[in-house]
């Protein structure tokens, strides 16, 4: 199938590659563009391993052809952290309060709560659970994922959070 | 010795060593996208492989034609088993002592088999071909129900077993019949049953189930020619393991074979075995000398790889009138699908289900199992569970509610009339474990102090009594569960897979400046193995944990090793652990003895060094000894500092539990609300809390999820009709409930450090807890057994059919 060229901004870099007209997000993100954080858990958007941030939405980068997201500003779990590689809320969150084990769905949970946050910077334990609800793990029982979104609220907020990981 | 030194618990505690909540190591990678998963990997010039499936449960295959897959642009090959049979692939064995077809030859004999691989430069291209291969099927009849699959006239599922009336665990009696497996004393049991004043029988089933991770299975296998060596990249539970078969089946020698299993995205069971996508892309490899990934998809996944359970167990129990149990005896039909790929220690066809006794002091028991084949997907595996513990503590805690029910009993209190007591360890079972060490009654009671289960009970019998007058339609269910699990496999007097002793191994390697790498066995998928046996050695040498490396996964560099399922790393890998730490403290010992100049015995051991005895201000740390391994060794002594141990196992680890569920039930909508749900674990000595309550979260969730939804379901000409994650459930956050956690602490006394392994029991108990509380809260209206599983669907069926909507 015939190739076509897409530019988009990823991670606050311009970015262009070649795909084809049916190359998924998730393909182009892996495999052109070798951000590899991004994961694939299945072929029907229910997983939200994929999840990247596209133009201020979360999206299931497996739901949307690259050439859709012609343009488009996209951050990835890679951009994340700060330039110096300081980590993100989130991820200091996801680390301290036992939030991931085997880490696949890791970068899709934090780049959903970070959204999630961005629209609502104090959410309860109900709204995180109903906002990370397209974002499945089969390790952790989300327990700890609530726990490291609300810690990573905390921070974000200035209120420090000193509840350790039971 | 001044004020500023610091105590023995103060340098303990930098270590931070077993007990310690420690960060997990591999964190700081995976928060960052940093992981390094199969499908990360990109080799030059890497090629992509596709399947080409059955769409029938069983045909005839009439005709393959490739040409149109192979005009597809960039396909370069379609591999059918006509490519396998000459070079002897077609075929693998598994590893239950059965054969799998890598590649349908002239039949299939399940939904979603295997029957072309398609070779492309580019994923796409390569599920374009798998599309336009054609084939041409003649369908036959199907066997799905396992009550039917041993009727005399059932279709013969496995041609290519015709005439074989002995299998590897002897005599098959049927056609589709895989083994017969009978274990205790029969006479015995019967005469129980003839005497017993109470008796109860039910058929309790376990559903097929699937442990679908969230990463799929994927291999990337890349051969050498000019080297003649192979590299295989995997998702594999069990990567050496992997490589042996690798080597009998495809006759590279063993030392040729580099096996890697890099980050792997949970496995819990499903990445155990052997798949047809590995062998072909093996091939595939080397057929076009250029790198072949092979990566399931979802659908496949479900459908094709290892399912769990189809466990159906006729049980029955022997009590007296008081309650005191006499006798188990317990029939199970096991449907094993189209292939026998159980993923057991050889000698096991039915894994450990003889530790269906549970927690309870059975004077005898008798169970019996037969395995068949139907027209279903292979597999059989331990989905977070040792060896079919599952399906037997299911089995045992539904059947102790039922007693209950029939004696009028409260069921927690006919298990504590029954429980093991604590001055019968080491208890040796009806059926034949050797129970290491337990303080049943005392965990059962803290569990029922905490959830306040007196008042539970009080406040059900109010709710049921406003039921019966019309003032509520919620039922209130309590689930009590107590459960022995037997983890660790295992000893090799009788645990081998395919002759290989189920031991496991560590190999810890002090480098001059105290800083150490350790390799093993096992291979973590997200059990944070690179923390936690850190954390052993810290405890055992004295040194930090944060100093040492913990690597796994590599057959090149790993010492061999059975690899991670069964909950078995810890209580076999980390005695390893724990046994080569001090093969290199009993090292270091001498070196210090000989820089203090005193004799061996003189010295003891404090936190991180040996000091002499009755004069701590004479000291040589473990820093300090690691330096000196390398330039000041007494004479005689070879210099360096490392060590490995095989451990063999002398016996198996029993961890146990009491859990309680609560759970209200609205009988006009059939939803379930699990209201509160208790854990209590003993797991032995703790290594690290964080990890373990982490491990029993997950394992709950997994448990709610099999209780309350999971099945991989056929129709009746073998559809699968839940392949997909639109109809196989996996809990949202939505969904799961809140977990409450707790613990006892009794060491095993056969290992290093008493740790007994947890990955698994709160999958072993969390079930019966479940599906305990949803039957408890229907009890009352006369019914005995729900099936599971409990979905909204069914529970509302329950009420209908109890009369509750009219
Ligand atoms: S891969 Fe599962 S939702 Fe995108
Ligand atoms: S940490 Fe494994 S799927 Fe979430």
């Amino acid at each position: 199938m015939a190739k076509i060229q897409i530019a988009m901004t990823v991670n606050g870099e311009a970015v262009e590659a070649l795909a084809e007209p049916r190359t998924l997000l998730i393909h182009f993100l892996r495999e052109q563009l070798n951000l590899t954080g991004p994961h694939i858990g299945c072929d029907t958007s229910h997983c939200g391993a994929c999840t990247v941030d596209l133009d201020g939405k979360s999206m299931k980068s497996c739901t949307v052809f690259a050439v859709q997201a012609s343009g488009a500003e996209i951050r990835t779990i890679e951009g994340m952290a700060a330039a110096d590689g300081t980590l993100h809320a989130l991820q200091e969150g996801f680390r301290e309060m036992h939030g991931l084990q085997c880490g696949f769905c890791t970068p899709g949970m934090i780049v959903r709560a970070y959204r999630l946050l961005q629209e609502n910077p104090n959410p309860t334990e109900t709204e995180i659970r109903f906002g990370i609800a397209g974002n499945l793990c089969r390790c952790t029982g989300y327990q700890n994922i609530v726990k490291a979104i609300q810690y990573a609220a905390a921070k974000l907020n200035g209120v420090p959070l000193q509840e350790a990981a039971e | 010795m001044n004020d500023m030194t610091p105590t023995s618990a103060e340098r303990a505690e930098k270590l931070e060593g077993m007990g310690c909540k420690r960060k997990r190591v591999e964190d700081v990678r995976f928060v960052q996208g940093r992981g390094n998963y199969v499908d990360d990997l990109k080799l030059p010039g890497m090629l992509y492989g596709d399947f080409t499936r059955s769409p029938y449960a069983h045909a005839r295959i009439k005709r393959i034609d490739t040409s149109k897959a192979k005009a597809v642009p960039g396909v370069l090959a379609v591999l059918t088993a006509a490519d396998l049979k000459p070079l002897g692939l077609h075929y693998m064995p598994t590893l239950a002592g059965d054969v799998q077809a890598v590649l349908a030859e002239e039949k299939v004999l399940f939904q979603n088999q295997e029957v072309a691989f398609v070779v492309a430069n580019e994923r796409y291209a390569a599920a374009d071909g798998a599309e336009l291969v054609e084939v041409e099927y003649e369908s036959l009849p199907v066997v799905i129900d396992p009550f039917r699959a041993m009727a005399p006239d059932a279709p013969v599922l496995r041609e290519d077993l015709a005439g074989k009336t002995e299998g590897v665990h002897g005599a098959r009696k049927h056609h589709n019949h895989v083994f017969n497996w009978q274990i205790g004393d029969r006479a015995a049991t019967d005469a129980a049953f003839n005497k017993a004043e109470v008796a109860i029988k039910e058929l309790i089933s376990y559903q097929r189930v699937h442990p679908c991770p969230l990463e799929t299975c994927q291999c990337v296998a890349s051969f050498d020619k000019i080297k003649g060596e192979l590299t295989l990249w995997g998702t594999f539970q069990a990567p050496h393991v992997i490589r042996t078969v690798a080597s009998l089946i495809s006759k590279i020698p063993e030392h040729k074979i580099h096996v890697i299993a890099p980050d792997i995205g949970g496995g819990f069971g499903n990445k155990v075995g052997a798949y047809s996508g590995y062998i072909c892309a093996i091939v595939a490899s080397i057929v076009t000398g250029r790198p072949v990934k092979w990566v399931e998809d979802r659908i496949e996944n479900l459908s094709a790889t290892a399912f769990a359970r189809d466990y159906h167990m006729t049980t029955e129990i022997a009590a007296t009138k008081d309650g005191k149990v006499t006798g188990l005896r317990v029939y199970t039909l096991a449907d094993h699908g189209a292939f026998d790929a159980c993923a057991d220690p050889s000698k096991w066809p039915a894994g450990f289900f003889n530790i269906v006794t549970g927690s309870y002091d059975f004077p005898t028991a008798h169970v019996e199992v037969d395995g068949i084949y139907t027209n279903k997907a292979p597999g059989g595996v331990a989905y977070r569970c040792s060896f079919r513990v599952t399906e037997a503590a299911y089995c045992i805690e539904r059947a102790m509610d039922i007693l209950a029910q029939k004696l009028g009993m409260d069921p927690a209190e006919l298990r504590m009339k029954n429980l093991i007591r604590r001055e019968q360890f080491p208890y040796t079972s009806a059926l034949g474990w050797e129970y290491d060490s337990g303080d049943y009654h005392t965990a059962l009671n803290k569990a029922m102090d905490t959830v306040g289960y007196k008042a539970l009970r009080d406040e059900q019998k109010t709710k049921q009594e406003a039921f019966r007058r019309g003032e509520t339609r919620d039922l209130m269910g309590i689930g009590v569960i107590f459960f022995t699990e037997i983890v660790g496999a295992g000893p090799s007097r009788n645990c081998d897979i395919l002759g290989i002793a189920m031991f496991d191994s560590a190999e810890i390697r002090i480098h001059p400046t105290g800083s150490v790498i350790a390799r093993l066995g096992t291979k973590s998928q997200g059990q944070g193995h690179e923390t936690t046996y850190a954390q052993i050695i810290a405890t055992e040498l004295g040194l930090k944990a944060d100093n040492i490396t913990v690597e796994e996964g590599n057959t090149d560099t790993a010492p061999y090793g059975l690899g991670t399922y069964g909950s078995r790393s810890t209580p076999v890998s980390g005695a390893a652990t724990a046994m080569a730490a001090r093969k290199i403290k009993a090292k270091a010992q001498m070196i210090a003895a000989h820089l203090l100049e005193v004799h061996d015995d003189d010295l003891e051991w404090d936190v991180d060094r040996f000091t002499v005895k009755g004069n701590p201000e004479r000291f040589k740390t473990m820093t300090e000894l690691a330096w000196a391994a390398y330039h000041g060794v007494p004479p005689g002594m070879e210099p360096g500092l490392e060590a490995v141990s095989y451990y063999d196992p002398p016996n198996m680890t029993y961890p146990f539990g009491a859990y309680i569920c609560v759970v209200d039930v609205d009988v006009d909508t059939g939803m379930t609300k699990i209201r509160r749900f208790y854990a209590l674990d003993d797991c032995g000595t703790r290594i690290n809390p964080m990890i373990i309550e982490g491990q029993i979260h997950g394992g709950l969730t997994e448990a709610f999820a099999i209780a309350m939804g999971q099945e991989i379901r056929y129709d009746e000409i073998g559809n699968v009709m839940t392949a997909s994650l639109m109809d196989y459930f996996l809990p949202t956050a939505v969904e799961t409930p809140h977990w409450e956690t707790d613990w006892t602490t009794t060491p095993s006394p056969h290992h290093p450090i008493g740790a007994k392994g947890v990955g698994e029991s709160p999958n072993v108990g969390g079930v019966p807890c479940f599906a305990n509380a949803v039957n408890d809260a229907f009890g009352f209206l006369g019914s005995t057994h729900i099936a599971m599983p409990h979905d909204q669907w069914r529970t509302w069926t329950v009420a209908e059919n109890l009369g509750l909507h009219a």
